[in-house]
């Protein structure tokens, strides 16, 4: 009660117009921020497999999972929401904050959109259609803004998108920034720190190789996270009981507003020719006996090839 | 082998099992090491719902079930056995409220045991009351509306870590056992204080401490049933608790098994794997046999007393006998698979087998089992 006092004293110090204890709930501003968090399903194996016709990853048949990157920018969104709540519970109530996540891939995608949910996320959407298969960072990043764009339209205004730094399988760390780029809102990577949270902007600490930068970014905006930002929580058991009977919005082409040329393989600007790992030739010799006896043959043979 | 469990029971197994794995494997050898108290992890347990699981769902919890209690506590005990014991002790100290509480009692304490906000732990030993638990001296006078409190706990489980204790105590010196209640004590009341913190041989991330009783006032509601039901309560409660204890080694005991299946697979001697000799074949078919009968029988006894049924004394102990000897077995042979590797503490197995040896002593040593087994046979005959 003394904080919400002090509050309100601060703000007649401010020159404010005079509020009284009745009418103070609606002066003080509510945090209101929907965040909705971008995740992706990728293969659970090491053993990537690449369809040699599209260049493009096979997916049928081998078990898919969240991209670990993403995990922990479900984990941050979820923990902002619940400091949105903390912040509130010291005297204000308002709407709640809710954290959307989206995903676009094939309809077992599903499960990792449940997986979100039993962590704490609150909707899931899937975008799922023959036609958005095969797209590039370009039509994915297009169609993801035109879907939250749509989810503003359902659920209101959305303050932050988040992303995680890139995707194991992929790996371009892209998506984060086209994204931003198509919602023209500012965008900031490599996220280590939500520092502050308010309603117009959010103080954050990036990581770069050799220093951290301290950013006022303001809202709306599209952030990517870095690893260490958290440690990602295990579900609830509540958690994991309302995922599984969950309803998981699931939206196709004719749900948003984009035409079919616009998406998948032929709304994208780059087409992966050919997928391989770069043979390198490596020619060893080992050298036995005792260790004066290699030392002097390792001798040898460097001054042989020049090196020494 | 299957159990048939239902998909709620299956997501108590697979959210334990990630805890275990994610967060206690890594760090168990600093804990037991530095014999540290878990506190980040039991906040991942209680985040993870599993604290509810003790609790009735009007009193904000899972339902109470002590099957799922065993599904919860067998996976944790695979991950480490200190974090399992202080998790189910806490569990232990708030039933006397959920068995033999007021209604007031269960909704002032019950809901911050379900959230895991806070811990409990159960006082009934003391130094010269062990197995003879009707021997304790802790007194309890009434003095106008408060009971006060005189005397020292021993060996209490999340001594001095939990906010909730019951204790149990003399009200009637002369009654003997039937002179014995019991009462809920908050930390922090003044006269409650903590003796040292004891070292352990195993389940060292667990923390054992002494609770001293001086001139401590607590108020009269703060008794659970009436005066006299101490012991009653006490047994119940025990009698409750112990196919827990059971899981407990259960899972003690997998976890070594299934270090010893892998270890025997890499390990070379003679040329060859040493999971290709019969002598290595048969302990590992041994060690999983008996643990399969131990998990069959601590799930059996847990739901029969899940049922409501009343005569729950000798299945609970058998649960408890069978599973602890099966574990501290299995856990020496996993050390004996290991060879000279079972012995360092670089490897897990050694601590799995000073863990496993509490399983044998703790709510009741296997003596005392045998104990009441017996007598529920020749009371029944």
């Amino acid at each position: 009660m003394r904080q919400i006092l002090s509050q309100f004293g601060t703000d007649c110090d401010s020159g404010a117009a005079p509020r009284t204890m009745e009418n103070w709930y609606e002066h003080r501003e509510m945090i209101e921020i929907n965040i909705v968090v971008c995740i992706k399903q990728v293969p659970g194996t090491t053993e990537i497999k690449i369809d040699p016709q599209t260049n493009t990853l096979i997916r049928e048949g081998i078990e898919s999972i969240i991209n670990p990157f993403d995990t922990y920018a479900v984990e941050e969104a979820v923990r902002i929401k619940e400091r949105i709540a903390q912040q509130s519970k010291e005297g204000f109530s308002g709407p709640e904050s809710k954290v959307i996540a989206i995903t676009m891939g094939p309809p077992q995608a599903e499960n990792i959109l449940r997986e979100a949910i039993s962590v704490g996320v609150d909707i899931g959407v899937l975008l799922s259609d023959r036609a958005l298969a095969g797209a590039d960072t370009l039509a994915t990043s297009f169609t993801l803004a035109k879907a939250i764009r749509k989810l503003e339209r359902e659920f209101g205004k959305i303050s932050l998108i988040l992303c995680g730094r890139q995707t194991l399988d992929g790996d371009t760390g892209q998506v984060g920034p086209e994204l931003a780029q198509q919602l023209n809102l500012p965008c900031l990577g490599y996220v280590i720190e939500v520092m502050e949270i308010d309603n117009k902007y959010f103080k954050l600490k990036r990581l770069m190789e050799d220093r951290y930068e301290v950013f006022r970014v303001p809202l709306p905006a599209v952030i990517s996270v870095s690893k260490g930002i958290n440690e990602p929580r295990v579900p609830s058991l509540r958690g994991a009981m309302r995922a599984k009977s969950a309803p998981i919005t699931v939206w196709r082409v004719s749900d948003l507003d984009v035409k079919s040329e616009e998406v998948g393989l032929s709304g994208s600007a780059t087409q992966v020719i050919k997928v391989f790992s770069p043979h390198i030739e490596r020619q060893s010799e080992i050298f036995t006996g005792d260790v004066d006896t290699q030392v002097e043959k390792l001798t040898q043979k460097l001054q042989s090839l020049g090196v020494v | 082998m299957d159990y048939f469990l239902s998909d709620e029971q299956k997501m108590i197994v697979d959210i334990a099992r990630k805890i275990a794995q994610e967060k206690i494997v890594p760090v168990r050898k600093e804990l037991d090491e530095k014999e540290e108290f878990p506190h980040e992890i039991i906040k991942e347990i209680a985040r993870a719902d599993l604290f509810a699981l003790f609790v009735p769902e009007e009193y904000g919890g899972l339902g109470g079930r002590i099957f799922d209690v065993c599904l919860a506590v067998e996976e944790l005990s695979k991950g480490c056995l200190g974090v399992a014991t202080s998790y189910a002790a806490s569990g232990l100290g708030f039933l006397p409220i959920i068995i033999s509480g007021s209604e007031e009692q269960k909704k002032k304490y019950l809901s911050d045991l379900a959230s895991g906000k806070k811990l409990a732990a159960f006082g009934l030993t003391e130094p010269d009351a062990g197995s003879d638990a009707s021997a304790i001296r802790t007194s309890a006078v009434l003095d106008g509306d408060e009971y006060v409190l005189n005397g020292t706990k021993q060996w209490i489980s999340n001594g001095g870590e939990a906010d909730i204790y019951t204790i149990f105590a003399m009200t009637d010196k002369t009654k003997g056992a039937r002179g014995a209640s019991t009462f809920i004590v908050e930390k922090g009341t003044p006269g409650f204080s903590f003796g040292k913190k004891e070292e352990k041989l195993g389940i060292r991330a667990s923390v054992t401490r002494e609770l001293i009783f001086e001139n401590c006032r607590i108020p009269r509601e703060n008794l659970i049933s009436r005066e006299g039901m101490g012991f009653i309560i006490a047994m119940r409660t025990l009698d409750k608790a112990r196919p827990a204890v059971g899981a407990q080694a259960v899972g003690v005991a997998q976890a070594a098994l299934d270090e010893s299946i892998k270890f025997a697979k890499t390990r070379h001697q003679f040329g060859v794997s040493i999971s290709s000799f019969q002598s290595i074949q048969h302990m590992l078919a041994d060690m999983a046999t008996q643990i399969e009968a131990a998990r069959a029988l601590v799930y059996a006894a847990a739901k029969m007393i899940d049922s409501g049924a009343k005569e729950i004394s000798a299945a609970s102990s058998m649960a408890k006998l069978f599973a602890s000897d099966v574990a501290m077995k299995v856990t020496i042979d996993a050390v004996q698979i290991f060879g000279g590797y079972g012995y360092m503490r670089e490897y897990p197995v050694e601590k799995m087998m000073r863990d496993a040896k509490i399983t044998q002593i703790y709510e009741g040593t296997n003596q005392i089992q045998r104990n009441i087994i017996a007598s529920h046979l020749l009371k029944s005959a």
